[in-house]
């Protein structure tokens, strides 16, 4: 009996919450025609926008990886002094919302600055362009990666590693033969999660790109433009389409997981 | 291969773990570190393997200075009391490891690991991983591992320390008849004093962070150094001015002049022993063990006042 209540209560909460708005962006493509949203997809400047996306993702998930694995190591592994400052300052952007990221590295690279003036006198263009974009996205996805690792190594604590220590292996082998293998599932969630994080982000790309059409207009961006010019159509298929290729990474993510038990 | 300690001392925080050790143990000898917990015990065997950096002094194996090397150019071969078993590997790859790192033909590492295999009587288990064995198969694995590279000597921290009893008693003895077949310098951690007097050839007894005494273990229960030792070394009791081992005392019925008076509080049985628990006129507990036929023919009772005599004391 009260099985069933927390089972109905947890299942309509994701349905009101989640599935509903999810169901009417599908609902609403439908209704208006499969060819509207088709067409509005197939736009030069909506598959300029995915590209640049996914230019996003491409940067930012490999050095938020690598950046996250270092960190976790140097959190669980290490001891130095600012340690506890290091653990506080990663979980920072959970906290900061992304327009507060976005309009601060807008000022930092502004023409009033203290980096804006070195990139202009160097002829690098920073703001509205690719490279403040790509720091926007990598800000905001910065702790999920090691947030999945630390808790592993905890768990998996260092003495399998100073095992291979006195077997002879080196700090090096005993990372990728050791380490590597048994922190790769919170590795991959870490990967997913950031992955999925760097397709959603809207505010902080969406302030110092300067959301020119066809140049720096990220696919979320593009979702605001289409719904802005009252383009409905456009704006369900580019959202559908982000949310597709979300879900396709959980899918991913769940045929990955390995079976409970043995790893 | 020998290992010299040399006045080594060690601190976490607040806590003094070693204070000034100094040891020597012999090359190809068996040698037991005993002490209770927090006695520093680990801690020297860890700084021995190198994965724990002394604040002074300095290890010295086969007489060169090892203090600033690394664990893996020590030589050393370790065992972990919750085994350190690599999770992701089979039990074949976990022995195999440090062969691996070793860049050995593989011919020879598959020869080798068939060996190990055979000598820690895993043959049969080298496709399964380390989650699929109990906890006396994987630490005879953890031990097999150690031994691949065949290192110098070999550190076993606390090795069947998580283990049931009947296990515990069966790794004993393979520990022992390993040794007398392989020679290897072995040192072991162990809180067990029956542990460390059944399988060691030299006992280091440990407390508050300092070497108490070093002896074999008939040595050490004969000729204890000090009242520590005593009384951590098989069972003591205080009497009079000194210390005496249950077994030294004699009981009689009537008083002779050089006995004390107690009365007997319990008789515990304990098969072919009786150990009668008694106190003395100042309340003080203490107990004498005695052979059942003894015991039989002085008709003893719980209650009655009986008299008794230290055959062997000793005063520190």
């Amino acid at each position: 009996m009260r099985r069933n209540v927390v089972r109905c209560t947890a299942f309509g909460y994701l349905l009101v919450i989640l599935l509903a708005p999810l169901s009417m962006l599908f609902w609403r493509i439908w209704a208006e025609g499969l060819g509207k949203a088709w067409s509005a997809i197939t736009e030069a400047d909506t598959i300029h926008a995915f590209k640049i996306t996914l230019i996003l993702v491409a940067i930012a998930v490999p050095l938020n990886t690598i950046f996250g694995v270092v960190c976790a190591l140097a959190i669980v592994r290490r001891r130095f002094p600012g340690k506890g400052l290091v653990n506080a300052f990663v979980d920072l952007p959970l906290a900061l919302s992304p327009v507060v990221v976005g309009f601060s590295l807008y000022l930092l690279y502004g023409r009033t600055g203290w980096f804006g003036p070195w990139f202009t006198n160097h002829g690098i263009q920073m703001l509205f362009a690719l490279p403040a974009m790509v720091l926007a996205t990598i800000f905001v996805s910065v702790p999920f990666v090691a947030r999945e690792v630390v808790p592993t190594l905890r768990e998996i604590g260092d003495e399998q590693e100073q095992a291979a220590y006195t077997l002879g292996a080196s700090s090096w082998q005993t990372f990728w033969r050791i380490t590597l293998p048994a922190i790769r599932w919170a590795i991959i969630y870490g990967v997913v999660v950031t992955t999925a994080r760097c397709l959603g982000e809207y505010g902080a790309v969406a302030i110092v790109s300067g959301n020119i059409e066809g140049k720096t207009e990220t696919a979320t961006l593009r979702v605001q433009d289409y719904y802005e010019n009252l383009n409905q159509a456009g704006a369900y298929g580019v959202a559908l389409l982000l949310g597709l290729i979300s879900i396709s990474v959980l899918i991913v993510m769940t045929l990955l997981r390995p079976k409970e038990g043995i790893t | 291969m020998s290992i010299q300690v040399r006045n080594v001392s060690k601190r976490f925080g607040t806590f003094q773990a070693l204070d000034a050790v100094s040891l020597d143990v012999d090359g190809g000898a068996l040698t037991a570190l005993l002490g209770p917990s927090g006695s520093g015990k680990s801690t020297l065997l860890r700084i021995i393997a190198g994965l724990e950096e002394p604040d002074t002094g300095e290890i010295l194996l086969e007489g060169e200075d090892a203090t600033a090397s690394p664990p893996q150019q020590r030589g050393v071969g370790f065992v972990f009391q919750h085994y350190a078993a690599f999770k992701h590997m089979t039990v074949r790859n976990n022995i195999a490891f440090g062969l691996k790192i070793q860049k050995r033909p593989r011919t020879e590492i598959r020869a080798r690991v068939d060996e190990l295999l055979d000598l820690v009587q895993l043959n049969g288990f080298g496709d399964r991983y380390p989650a699929q064995l109990s906890g006396g198969q994987r630490q005879r694995m953890a031990l097999a591992r150690a031994l691949a590279p065949e290192p110098k000597v070999l550190l076993l921290d606390e090795p069947f320390g998580a283990l049931d009893a009947r296990v515990r008693a069966e790794l004993r003895g393979w520990l022992r008849r390993l040794h007398d077949e392989t020679h290897t310098t072995t040192v072991f951690v162990t809180h067990d004093q029956e542990e460390a007097m059944e399988v060691a050839d030299h006992v280091v007894v440990m407390n508050k962070g300092r070497v108490e005494q070093v002896a074999g273990p008939r040595e050490l229960y004969d000729e204890p150094a000090n009242e520590f030792v005593m009384g951590f070394v098989g069972q003591a009791s205080r009497f009079g001015d000194g210390w005496v081992r249950p077994h030294d005392l004699e009981l009689t019925l009537e008083p002779n002049g050089t006995t004390r008076e107690a009365q007997l509080e319990r008789i515990v049985h304990l098969g072919f022993d009786v150990r009668c628990e008694l106190v003395d006129d100042d309340g003080a507990p203490f107990s004498v063990q005695l052979t059942r036929d003894h015991a039989e023919t002085l008709e003893l009772e719980a209650g009655q006042i009986v008299y008794v005599r230290s055959r062997k004391q000793r005063v520190f």
